[in-house]
């Protein structure tokens, strides 16, 4: 145990002292990834075997803004290599959580501790090895894409020949070469996030944080932007990530932990979770034909059964005695599909609009 | 320690991006009104008494000018250029996602402004030289002066930007307290011009007291007093900083 831990914190530090050397080294040689796997988790320690120590975890993170709690006792951690997804409705307290992960809030009770330092005291020397891509763009409108990932490499202080070697790959990196003397103004809403990921990643970060990484984007652009996070785990890099995308969750993420009016109320892998909560299969039927009383028969075939305006949803762990029923109502719309992390959250969080949402 | 360096840097390269042609509006500007307030004022009032003699009215409203000049140019940085990238464009939540905290950001700006405004003066300064209308070499103690204003108007500001929920807010700024400032300070006139009491009070303004200082250096004469006024200069300076920083932290824990 002790000896594990151990193993643990120094891999840590060899990793952040050693990581602007070796990716210099990786710059130079590989092609499109700006940091090469060298650069990343060390081999030795098989993160998902080893007793692992948390890039970064907080405590009872507990949060009110005048009467309203906003996060009430959220505990979470994140290790070395995975892709952790927090998902929640908008309002279930997610970028309040990030704020105080990252020290721009103070939480009212809990610790947030990362790198082995501890916020608010270790604020600076945690954010040196963070990326991280806030909801909003916050790129400068005034630098070309060059200087914003120049000038952003000077807040961290990364020394200007490593500059040099890294800018061009992470331009590549973010498909955006083309547009390397362009402003952001002359970016779309894609290109724009991928920019900002890009300058996330201007001080060879262990541990990135997206905060929505693709609201608001077209499906290539949404596309383009997993394939790149998807390269960045694979790389080694750790990954905390909110969204509201279930699609996005399922496919991005190793391990979920659900928010909701500001507390969890479960986490697990994907499958795990949907396997926990939700029978293995949904039948969706839309149309007017069914009535109330048409449904009683149906109903006793399903393990659960919602209903939302015109659509029903049959939730059953066997769907075949369910659809052969339903073979009696031609005029209805069946569709049968695996229960999926949206029926979970649904489930989970209810199908109802939120208050403001 | 130096962690606002960068921030100063950023903003010292997108200015460097609209510098010249910015230079040009920091020259014509103050030659029209030195123009209409030193000639045609100028022929109308004639000399102004000193305490070390009359001097031309050209020449007193010229050192006040800058004053002013230096005020306004850090006023305005600090609250409109400054709120937008605190507020608007984002600029300051970006760069607090890097091992940079608040206090380096309100440090850099109000440094930026201060130099912004220096900058813009010196250009001022460097016409009113070829003018003639500098006294003597005191002059490169009266430009250190303007540095020390600078800074303090920039400080002063940041409080008010601290508070701002637009830019709006900022007009106010400017009507209710630089405008009236700029009338009691001595810049178009000697403030013993002033009802007494007046007097009184506006000694103890900002303006007034860097007016104070640069204009004897001005005009080749040395100030009666110069270790109280730059005290509180400084005094002021320390004092506004540290409430705008203050203010910047709340705003920016509560958001």
């Amino acid at each position: 145990m002790t000896l594990t831990q151990s193993s643990g914190v120094t891999s840590g530090v060899t990793l952040a002292e050693g990581s602007s050397t070796a990716s210099t080294a990786s710059i130079s040689s590989s092609g499109a990834s700006p940091f090469s796997p060298s650069a990343s988790m060390n081999s030795a320690v098989d993160p998902h075997h080893a007793i692992r120590k948390p890039l970064l975890e907080c405590l009872n993170l507990e949060k009110s803004f005048g009467k309203t709690q906003v996060v009430n006792s959220v505990s979470l951690e994140i290790y070395p290599g995975e892709c952790l997804g927090v998902i929640g409705p908008n309002g279930a307290g997610k970028t309040t959580t990030l704020k105080m992960l990252l020290g721009l809030l103070a939480p009212d009770q809990g610790h947030v501790r990362a790198f082995g330092a501890q916020m608010p005291e270790g604020a600076l020397e945690i954010k040196a090895r963070l990326g991280v891509v806030s909801q909003f763009d916050t790129l400068d409108p005034d630098f070309t894409c060059i200087e914003n990932l120049r000038v952003f490499g000077s807040y961290f202080r990364v020394p200007k020949s490593l500059l040099m070697k890294r800018i061009p790959m992470l331009l590549e990196f973010a498909a955006l070469t083309a547009k390397a003397h362009d402003k952001p103004q002359a970016l779309s809403g894609g290109m724009k996030r991928r920019l900002s990921l890009a300058r996330a990643l201007i001080n060879d970060p262990q541990l990135l944080i997206l905060d929505e990484p693709t609201t608001g984007l077209d499906p290539q652009a949404r596309h383009l932007m997993w394939e790149r996070l998807q390269q960045l785990v694979q790389q080694g890099k750790s990954i905390l990530l909110t969204t509201h995308f279930m699609d996005e969750a399922e496919r991005l993420c190793d391990r979920l932990v659900v928010l909701d009016q500001g507390q969890i109320i479960s986490q697990g892998s994907p499958k795990a979770l949907i396997a926990e909560h939700l029978e293995a299969h949904v039948v969706e039927a839309y149309g007017v034909d069914l009535m109330d009383k048409d449904l009683l028969p149906l109903e006793s075939l399903a393990n659960r059964v919602e209903k939302s305006g015109e659509t029903v949803f049959f939730y059953a762990q066997d769907a075949a005695p369910l659809l052969n029923a339903l073979q009696a109502y031609p005029r209805l719309r069946i569709l049968h599909r695996p229960a999926n992390l949206e029926d979970l959250f649904l489930k989970l969080t209810g199908r109802q609009m939120r208050e403001g949402s | 320690m130096m962690r606002f360096w960068p921030v100063f840097m950023r903003n010292f390269l997108v200015w460097r991006k609209l510098a010249i042609p910015s230079l040009l509006g920091n020259i014509a500007e103050p030659l029209m009104w030195l123009a209409a307030f030193g000639f045609g004022l100028g022929s109308l009032v004639g000399q102004i008494q000193t305490p070390s003699g009359p001097v031309p009215y050209l020449n007193f409203v010229a050192s006040g000018y800058i004053c002013m000049s230096a005020m306004n140019a850090a006023s305005f940085e600090a609250l409109y250029s400054v709120f937008s990238r605190m507020s608007v464009q984002r600029t300051w939540d970006g760069i607090l996602n890097a091992p940079i905290l608040l206090e380096d950001i309100v440090m850099a700006e109000m440094l930026w402004a201060a130099f912004k405004a220096v900058f813009s003066v010196s250009a001022i300064f460097g016409v009113m030289a070829l003018m003639g209308l500098l006294g003597s070499a005191h002059a490169m103690l009266a430009w250190l002066v303007l540095l020390l204003a600078a800074v303090m108007f920039s400080a002063i500001a940041l409080i008010f930007n601290a508070l701002a929920k637009g830019y709006d807010f900022f007009t106010y700024y400017f009507t209710l307290f630089l405008t009236p400032m700029m009338f009691l300070s001595g810049v178009f006139f000697p403030r013993d011009q002033l009802p007494h009491w007046m007097q009184t009070v506006a000694q103890w303004l900002p303006l007034s007291l860097v007016i104070d200082i640069f204009r004897p250096l001005f005009l080749g004469q040395w100030p009666q007093s110069v270790a109280l006024p730059l005290l509180i200069i400084v005094g002021y300076t320390l004092v506004a900083y540290t409430v705008a920083l203050r203010l910047t932290q709340r705003r920016f824990k509560s958001g």
